[in-house]
């Protein structure tokens, strides 16, 4: 088995977002491994546990600090970590899935995990847009991918609560949504060490590619309603929220 | 079959006449042949090889460790049974044994060979985790909200002083304040986020301005001290949150580093001088003793309570300081001191040490009950009103504790608070002003 997974760096939403002009002003925050990056990353390492082969890291390294993420799959058991060197912080997903496809196409993978969405842009691009540069199939919202002959089954989640069980000839991608376990801990002591002796593959971004998009104005959403704090006795709120379920007629 | 697997065959002859004498039944009890003494080196060779662990194997087994070990009074611990464990075949790496060490080091206070675990557990517990073994998924949590976050509780580092606004006083942030303080107070995680802890953190903010002192904080700088988790073995994480203090601690100009927290002290005073940071580092109770001649007039009003005071074992044992928590406590009117029985040196640990913290229900599945709740009954047995801590781990593991061990009467303050109630009025300090 050969599988490619994607790493995104975002910034983090833990930190207040600060705006300059019409973009997040990506010197003053903190970037971050996008979390279903780490769904799709112990997804690989499941995988490669149950069948063997190999996994490779790679992502977009938009502010020069991708090498800790690199670093950190190495230790959860990546076998190979690759970066293109973009230095673009604010690189969409279709710039990205362009560089993307450009340097996993010459890897041949039997398999693409990437997060089925990233906290950023929320757009859940990244995935499809790379399957089309590499003209593979797409699945989206998947979980618990389990391999066999080379076919993998694995249950996508739909709206309403309803769930499927798909059956899918590799190669593909497939946009990760969770991992069967939650991920693993990687000890920094591990990480550390790692980071002596490690090899990081540096690629430079190839091929252009524009989402058309053009931002006209970035703000921080306005706050427009306020939380009523009942306050006073149990009894006293009771009272209120009962008064308030009647009013709204829900009670 | 190995040596643990074997049990002690009773022989007793129903009816044996010795010399004319009946010696019958249990008279003539003795045990069976077995072996005692044929053991197998390997697996304390193996810890003892591990860099730090080395002494491990200077173990002569006189057991003095046993009884002062805290796990072994609520379970079956001790340095000597682990390396008893050992010579039988027990690979500590892969045991639940690894975990349950505090390293309170009350064991290594009366070793004649120096067996020293505060040493041994961390190297052996590093080797456990980077060799992919079972560690308690509840202390992997505590890592992997430090390692992202800053702080074990994995709260927000933005929301880091956030607690000030409870404070009814200014604190002021050292990078806001642009020139050189006094005191740099490093505040810690718990006292930053945790709601009683962050009680305590308000308290010392209203002492320290009261006396005048010319203080600071680091504000959202400040990350967590990572101590407690170089002691369950993540060195690298440590390693990582070290490099980031000290070049912040260094960012600023100050004289004098006060730590709300022992595990603090600890890392700061003892082991961040291994990584080139050697400023004065001293605890809060250290600290304000120094100021007990400006602190008594302040302290106007009595705390009628008969108070008993816990040693931190990173305050007492591993930093020496037992008398300044009690002067600090007698300088409050109205207030009685009383002792426990194991006090001072012989202070007992409370759990929370050596990452114990973040492994409460692994450690409660391994012993009879948790060393916090001991502890708390023997608060009670004094018939003392108030458990006073000094440490920002104890306050929550003691209220719990005195609510599983139906003593909820007992209430559990830091000595801070106890110092805040006695200069603002229990009033007062039980209804802060809304800020």
């Amino acid at each position: 088995m050969n599988i490619v997974v994607v790493l995104k760096h975002i910034p983090s939403v833990a930190d207040e977002l600060p705006v300059r002009g019409n973009q997040v002003d990506f010197d003053s925050v903190d970037f971050v491994l996008n979390e279903w990056d780490e769904q799709s990353l112990e997804q690989a390492a499941l995988i490669k546990e149950a069948l063997g082969g190999t996994v490779t890291a790679i992502g977009v390294d938009v502010i020069g600090e991708l090498d800790n993420l690199l670093h950190l799959a190495l230790a959860k058991g990546a076998d190979r970590a690759v970066k293109i060197a973009a230095d673009d912080a604010g690189a969409d997903s279709h710039r990205q899935a362009k560089w993307l496809s450009e340097a996993i196409r010459p890897m041949a993978p039997d398999l693409v995990l990437v997060g089925v969405q990233a906290s950023n842009d929320i757009d859940g691009q990244l995935g499809p847009l790379l399957a089309a540069y590499l003209d593979l199939p797409y699945i989206g919202v998947v979980s618990s991918i389990e391999v066999q002959d080379g076919t993998a089954l694995m249950n996508k989640e739909f709206a309403g609560g309803f769930g499927a069980r798909y059956s899918v000839r590799l190669p593909f991608v497939a946009g990760v949504q969770v991992a069967p376990k939650p991920p693993r801990y990687a000890p920094v002591s591990k990480i550390r060490q790692i980071a002596q002796t490690a090899k990081i593959e540096v690629l430079e971004p190839s091929g252009e590619a524009d989402s058309g998009l053009v931002f006209r104005k970035v703000a921080p959403p306005v706050v427009s309603g306020h939380a009523e704090m009942i306050e006073g006795s149990p009894k006293e709120i009771a009272a209120r929220l009962v008064a308030l379920l009647k009013e709204r007629g829900l009670a | 079959m190995t040596i643990q697997e074997q049990k002690a065959v009773v022989v007793e002859k129903q009816r044996v006449v010795v010399d004319g004498v009946d010696i019958s039944g249990h008279w003539n009890r003795m045990f069976e042949q077995r072996t005692i003494f044929e053991y197998t080196p390997e697996q304390i060779e193996a810890i003892a090889s591990i860099a730090g662990a080395e002494s491990f194997a200077y173990c002569y087994q006189c057991a003095k460790c046993v009884p002062v070990c805290p796990v072994d009074v609520v379970g079956n611990y001790g340095p000597r049974k682990l390396y008893r464990y050992a010579q039988t075949g027990v690979n500590l790496m892969e045991s639940p044994e690894l975990w349950l060490c505090t390293t309170c080091a009350n064991c290594l206070r009366v070793c004649p060979k120096e067996v020293n675990m505060v040493e041994i557990m961390p190297a052996v517990r590093e080797q456990a985790i980077l060799q992919g073994k079972f560690v308690p998924p509840e202390l992997q949590q505590a890592f992997e909200n430090t390692a992202k976050t800053g702080n074990p509780l994995g709260q927000p580092q933005r929301k880091r002083d956030a607690w000030i606004a409870k404070a009814d006083v200014p604190v002021p942030i050292i990078k806001d304040l642009g020139r050189p303080v006094e005191v740099l107070w490093y505040v810690g995680s718990y006292p930053s986020y945790h709601p009683r802890g962050v009680d305590a953190a308000c308290a010392a903010a209203r002492i320290f301005t009261a006396l005048g002192i010319d203080f600071a904080i680091l504000g959202k700088e400040e990350k967590d001290d990572a101590d407690s988790q170089r002691l369950a073995g993540e060195k690298g994480l440590f390693e990582m949150l070290a490099e980031y203090n000290i070049a912040t601690f260094n960012k600023y100009e100050w004289k004098e580093m006060v730590v709300t927290g022992p595990h603090e002290l600890n890392a700061f005073k003892n082991i961040y001088p291994r990584y080139g940071f050697n400023r004065p580092v001293v605890h809060y109770t250290t600290f304000l003793v120094r100021y007990l001649d400006q602190l008594k007039p302040l302290l106007k009003h009595p705390v009628r309570k008969r108070v008993t005071y816990h040693d931190p074992c990173y305050l007492g044992r591993h930093n020496g300081e037992y008398e300044a928590p009690r002067l600090l406590l007698q300088a409050i009117p109205g207030l009685e001191l009383v002792e426990m029985g194991r006090n001072r040196q012989n202070g007992y640990c409370c759990g929370g040490g050596g990452g114990g913290m973040w492994m409460d229900s692994f450690t409660a599945k391994h012993t009879r009950m948790r060393l916090s709740e001991k502890r708390a009954m023997e608060a009670a047995s004094t018939g003392a009103e108030v458990l006073a801590v000094a440490c920002p781990f104890e306050v929550s593991r003691f209220e719990d504790a005195m609510k599983s061990t139906g003593n909820e009467h007992v209430g559990v303050l830091d000595i801070l608070e106890l110092l805040d109630r006695s200069m603002r009025g229990e009033e007062a300090a039980e209804h802060p002003q809304p800020s």
